[in-house]
């Protein structure tokens, strides 16, 4: 088994693991062993793919940016998974969790959200198997991504703000946790990203995986190849990354690069560089690399994209940052407007605002030429279009 | 034999009553004071919460005395300060309780060691799993005299109880339900089923019911089933008055006659 994935004790090297009060240990437990028989079941796995095809509209094409690609002088391609239903790669994990919480006979499912995407997923995937749905959003996040809000209503979800610490995507986390600690029987709690305690980070990196596992074959088809040169993925919590990095993570000729959120630098105090700033920890029941106090408090980020912006990472990402097998890099909220702009101009599609820090970082990158590059385009920006408009004064 | 095991070997069928409060809430130096006072009230044993940013087990109001309490600049290293000469003022036992995160930044054997430097007797980390404490840190728990506390839900199945009755040296914190702290407890059948349930498993532990004990009727019903029974959030909330020092003693008389 590679060593960049789980072990069977729930932890990737020294990370992982499940730091959960006893409350949440028989829910988490359940699923711990569970979820593989589940998963790895025929009617699991007949289904997920149905609905991936049918309804989410994949395989999402590998679209070669002819015109990115001159600007940087290297194949560059795009991982399209903004045109899934519902607008992002959230989608693909929502699906494979409502399933999971099917075959456990939940009833009542709960969700997190930064950006609104993940959120909008899980509403989706309820009204799609009539299932109750409360999702969990930062006050702050409320605010800034208005249209999901309307969205996950629209899909008849009931729709929370957190309106404790920063009132963002880690406080929408905390009161999901608080919810299911209170629900313990009839609920599940459908994480969205590849955080939380095992196995979370392992199941919602295996849902997501898809996104490698189609650029495999598409990569074949357009340049002869089945592996790029260079995988490239924002990375939040971490899930669109971990999909766009998993079967890749063995074939050492890929160089991954996660792009974290820098905010307005990554030293000015408002920054979402957990792998910069941060340093070993617990937080949301898994330990990786946490932003935090010498007191092991945890601080609060910043980033223009709500989706970015979280004081942690999964812990395959802490671990496959501390072995070097992939590279994290920082872009600052400038730097990523201007990619999403850019991205716009010249390729016609507008990026969400989590994706274009992605994008950002081909701008810091030199290429002899001829390198094959792929990019996970994670979602799109009609959600930001607001904070477009604002920042660029349209 | 540490203060913990003491207390409830010379029990008898009194009922036990311990009080949570928070470190550096509602003031920064205001804990020493309102433990000493709570012993002088009659109060059976203390559990002293050192604030967390993220508290996932907690309700509204022990959220916000942590908030509170960081906001005054509480810290482990603070509290230890504080608690320095706790043993000059304090005589009966005292529990920390907290989260791990910062127990893990501030270095499990470093914090065993200051623990038993000033005198606490027993530990409370809800989110450090069982394997952890079994495989890496029960020795230095020992060696230091401390008591780890293990909680029990009405979802813990019989066969961890068990295992918990067997690494547990002071008391198993049973769970009224299954919730955030400052819920009321509310005596179902289902609840007395479970209590029964836990009380038929003979456990060769004390068992202390916690979560949602608020006022004497909820006090005397969780400890027709238990040694014991804490006080948390009702307390906690106590502290939000200007003149809580002055009310300390009549809360506890109240609970307790
Ligand atoms: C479009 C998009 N990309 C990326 C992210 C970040 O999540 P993750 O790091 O889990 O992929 C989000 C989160 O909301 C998102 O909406």
């Amino acid at each position: 088994m590679s060593e960049y994935q789980v072990n069977d004790k729930g932890y990737y090297g020294n990370f992982g693991g499940a730091y959960v009060p006893e409350m949440l240990y028989p829910n988490v437990e359940e699923l711990q062993q569970q979820y593989l028989q589940i998963i790895q079941r025929s009617d699991f796995r007949e289904e997920f793919d149905q609905l991936l095809r049918d309804y989410v509209g994949r395989p999402s094409p590998l679209y070669f940016a002819k015109r990115l690609s001159e600007r940087y002088n290297a194949n560059i391609f795009l991982k399209r998974e903004d045109l899934n239903h519902t607008g992002a790669h959230k989608i693909n994990n929502t699906i494979g969790q409502i399933l999971l919480a099917e075959r456990l006979g939940k009833k009542r499912i709960i969700a997190e959200t930064g950006a609104g995407q993940h959120g909008v997923a899980t509403a989706t995937v309820c009204a799609l198997k009539g299932l109750q749905c409360v999702v969990y959003m930062g006050a702050i996040d409320i605010e800034r991504q208005a249209p999901n809000v309307a969205r996950m209503k629209m899909m008849g979800a009931e729709v929370i703000a957190a309106t404790s610490g920063s009132r963002t995507l880690k406080d929408a986390t905390n009161e999901a946790l608080r919810d299911w600690i209170n629900n313990p029987v009839d609920t599940h709690y459908i994480i969205g990203s590849v955080v939380g305690p095992h196995p979370y980070p392992d199941m919602v990196a295996r849902f997501q995986s898809v996104i490698s596992a189609e650029t495999r074959k598409q990569l074949l088809e357009k340049t002869g190849r089945e592996t790029p040169d260079y995988a490239l993925a924002c990375v939040g919590g971490g899930s669109n990354a971990a999909g766009m990095f998993y079967h890749f993570l063995d074939e050492p000729s890929v160089s991954l690069v996660a792009v974290e959120a820098a905010g307005k630098g990554v030293h000015s105090g408002e920054s979402a560089a957990t792998t910069v700033l941060g340093r070993e920890g617990v937080l949301h029941g898994s330990r990786s690399i946490v932003m935090q106090t010498d007191d092991g408090q945890v601080v609060e980020p910043y980033s223009i994209s709500a989706g970015l912006d979280y004081p942690g990472i999964g812990p395959q990402h802490a671990w496959l940052h501390k072995t070097g097998r992939a590279t994290y890099a920082c872009i600052t909220d400038d730097e990523a407007m201007r990619a999403g702009l850019l991205l716009t101009r010249l390729e016609g599609i507008i990026p969400a605002i989590e994706s274009a820090h992605a994008l950002a970082q081909l701008e810091k990158m030199v290429f002899k030429g001829g390198e094959n590059v792929v990019v996970c385009l994670s979602g799109r920006g009609d959600k930001d279009l607001d904070n477009y408009m604002k920042y660029f004064g349209f | 034999m540490n203060r913990i095991n003491e207390l409830f070997a010379s029990n008898g069928d009194r009922r036990i009553l311990s009080i949570y409060f928070t470190a550096g809430y509602p003031a920064l130096d205001s804990t020493l004071a309102i433990a000493e006072t709570l012993e002088k009230a009659g109060a059976d044993f203390l559990e002293i919460g050192f604030p967390y940013s993220d508290p996932v087990a907690d309700g509204p109001v022990i959220q916000h005395s942590s908030e509170v309490a960081l906001r005054n600049g509480m810290t482990l290293q603070r509290l230890f300060e504080q608690l320095s000469n706790l043993r000059k003022h304090v005589s009966i036992p005292v529990l920390l309780m907290g989260y791990v995160n910062p127990v893990l930044q501030y270095g499990v054997e470093r914090f065993c060691q200051s623990c038993s430097d000033v005198g606490v007797d027993g530990v409370i980390v809800p989110d450090l799993p069982m394997y952890e404490y079994e495989e890496l840190y029960r020795p230095v728990f020992e060696t230091n005299g401390l008591s780890n506390i293990f909680l029990v839900t009405p979802q813990t199945s019989e066969a961890r109880i068990r295992k918990i009755d067997e690494l547990s040296n002071g008391f198993i914190y049973l769970l009224s339900s299954s919730a955030t702290t400052g819920k009321n407890l509310s005596v179902s059948e289902r609840t007395e089923a479970y209590f029964s349930r836990i009380q038929a498993m003979q456990l060769k532990n004390p068992v202390v019911i916690g979560f949602g004990i608020s006022d004497r009727g909820t006090f005397l019903r969780a400890t027709d089933y238990a040694d014991g029974a804490i006080v948390g959030s009702a307390f906690v909330k106590l502290l939000g008055e200007a003149d809580y020092m002055e009310r300390i003693p009549e809360f506890i008389r109240q609970l307790k006659d």
